[in-house]
């Protein structure tokens, strides 16, 4: 899967189209994450240790593991999606990469746009594949699998767009880490809310379309507005 | 243009800012030294309103107000909780108002507002959660529900301390300021949100007591106090601020010729401006 990554992705075209920076953008980080991959197991690493945390802390009672599952599931992703966001800037803001970001002369918007998008491939659509896996040790009745799946897909991507803002606010900072999480788990809220609330209503034999629907619509509010965010943060975290 | 260009003219002209239009005037006083006197001006009327508003409202919630048929005189508390949520979201929206300000025109006196009343509105928000939660006691018979408006209520509280540590904890005050700011535009986005999504999520508080378009359901004498104490609290609130404001701009200012002046020994120097001169003389 990672080789045909790499070979659907162009090679860096030396166009200076929107859409060209922008495959660039994706192409770059892509293939500089898929050099490191220890480092891309990480977040799902860290999604299952959690998620074994929770009978050893609560019971193994399957019962009460099941009724429990939407919202562990949801919220131990939600952690390993923000455990993963403080590296999201700081190798390019290291080796000086980010100034380059941000001296093109493509819209930064666009091109942090890419490097969000980069970020979702490679955290919130393998913890939604992985989801699954982790639901049967919860016993989660398995017809609520396919909303699992595209409730985490769909939910993530806001998180990675809302994250990055934090993240780029934080870059600068030696101690980033701890203030990401305070200020951005407060806007991770809703997101929360209605993903673990679609894969209720999954469970509960209930349409969970309207979940769904209203993740949706909180992706297509944030992919207009965070990219304005996240640039203006990168900008002051390098200009300031 | 910054706000710093007009300060040597403002005083020099001494126009009544009345004349002149407000926004001019608005211009006018985004300079931080004509604020300073206008703002020492403000104060007085200000810190009367808000005692007079606050001794009335609660003399006559606290102790004329009929008691509600069902709470008791339990319901009272609401003299204080209500005011404080109402601040503590209006407060919010101030700083996402002086956020913008301050990122699009760069006048430095809204991110001077915004600092010194960042703290305040998360005291209201505090406020506000534990008035609520002492009030849950006796009606719902504990101290914290997950409840929608206490929880969103909780999120609010943790939005204005990221927006406070995050501003103070860039080393340049420049570079904190705007992160502050940014953040403080993205929470005000996501408030509307939160809240619906909250809600939705779970309810058993009451809905808003007072809406714009219809009367209160509640007798005149529970609710002119009522009325009474949010104008109250919006007095205090104002002026607890532009205290804090007019210490902020000394602070920055500090090393600026209008403010040496105003603390040269020759003028009539306030003592709490005289003690954050000696605080800028040492560091």
């Amino acid at each position: 899967m990672n080789h045909e990554l790499l070979t659907a992705l162009p090679e860096a075209p030396p166009t200076s189209s929107l859409a060209g920076a922008f495959k660039a953008t994706l192409a770059r980080d892509l293939r500089q994450a898929l050099r490191r991959r220890s480092e891309l197991i990480n977040p799902l690493v860290f999604f299952a240790l959690v998620i074994t945390l929770f009978p050893l802390g609560i019971s193994p009672d399957k019962a009460l593991l099941a009724t429990l599952a939407p919202g562990l599931l949801w919220v131990a992703a939600l952690l390993a999606t923000l455990l993963s966001l403080d590296g999201l800037f700081r190798q390019d803001l290291e080796d000086g990469s980010l100034e380059q970001l941000l001296l093109t002369p493509q819209p930064l918007p666009l091109l942090v746009l890419a490097k969000v998008a980069g970020h979702w491939l490679l955290t919130g659509l393998p913890l939604a594949l992985m989801a699954p896996l982790l639901g049967v040790m919860l016993g989660l009745p398995s017809g609520a699998f396919g909303v699992l799946i595209a409730s985490l897909a769909l939910g993530s991507m806001s998180l990675s767009l809302i994250g990055a803002i934090g993240a780029a606010l934080t870059v600068g900072l030696r101690r980033g880490g701890v203030l990401l999480s305070l200020i951005i788990l407060p806007l991770y809220i809703p997101v929360l809310i209605f993903g673990a609330g679609a894969v209720q209503s999954a469970v509960n034999g209930m349409p969970s379309l309207a979940h769904l629907a209203i993740l949706g619509a909180m992706l297509a509010l944030a992919l207009l507005l965070a990219p304005l965010a996240i640039a203006a943060g990168l900008r002051l975290s390098i200009n300031g | 243009m910054t706000a710093d260009s007009d300060s040597p003219q403002a005083p020099a002209r001494k126009v009544r800012p009345r004349k002149g239009g407000l926004w001019p005037w608005l211009h006018r006083m985004g300079a931080p030294a004509t604020f300073f006197a206008a703002s020492q001006r403000w104060l007085p009327w200000l810190w009367a309103l808000a005692i007079m508003a606050l001794v009335a409202g609660s003399v006559w919630g606290l102790a004329f107000a009929p008691a509600d048929y069902q709470q008791g005189n339990s319901f009272r508390i609401i003299y204080v909780h209500v005011p404080a949520a109402i601040l503590a979201q209006s407060c919010f929206m101030l700083l996402a108002v002086c956020a913008l300000i301050f990122l699009v025109w760069k006048i430095k006196l809204a991110d001077m507002v915004a600092t010194a009343a960042a703290p305040v509105g998360a005291l209201m928000t505090a406020l506000a959660l534990f008035s609520g939660s002492v009030w849950g006691i006796p009606t719902w018979g504990t101290w914290w529900i997950w409840d929608a408006r206490l929880t969103s209520m909780l999120i609010q509280l943790f939005l204005y301390l990221g927006v406070i540590v995050l501003r103070g904890s860039f080393a340049s005050r420049d570079s904190g300021s705007r992160a502050a700011s940014i953040l403080a535009l993205v929470g005000m986005v996501n408030i509307p949100i939160i809240k619906y999504s909250v809600d939705w999520w779970s309810t058993l508080h009451q809905p808003a007591t007072f809406t714009l378009s219809e009367a209160p359901p509640m007798p005149a004498s529970m609710w002119i106090p009522l009325l009474m104490m949010v104008i109250g609290f919006y007095a205090l609130f104002g002026a607890l601020v532009l205290m804090r404001t007019r210490v902020e701009v000394l602070r920055r200012e500090s090393r600026k010729q209008w403010v040496r002046d105003l603390l040269s020994p020759s003028s009539r120097a306030r003592p709490d401006a005289a003690v954050v001169a000696t605080e800028g003389d040492k560091s």
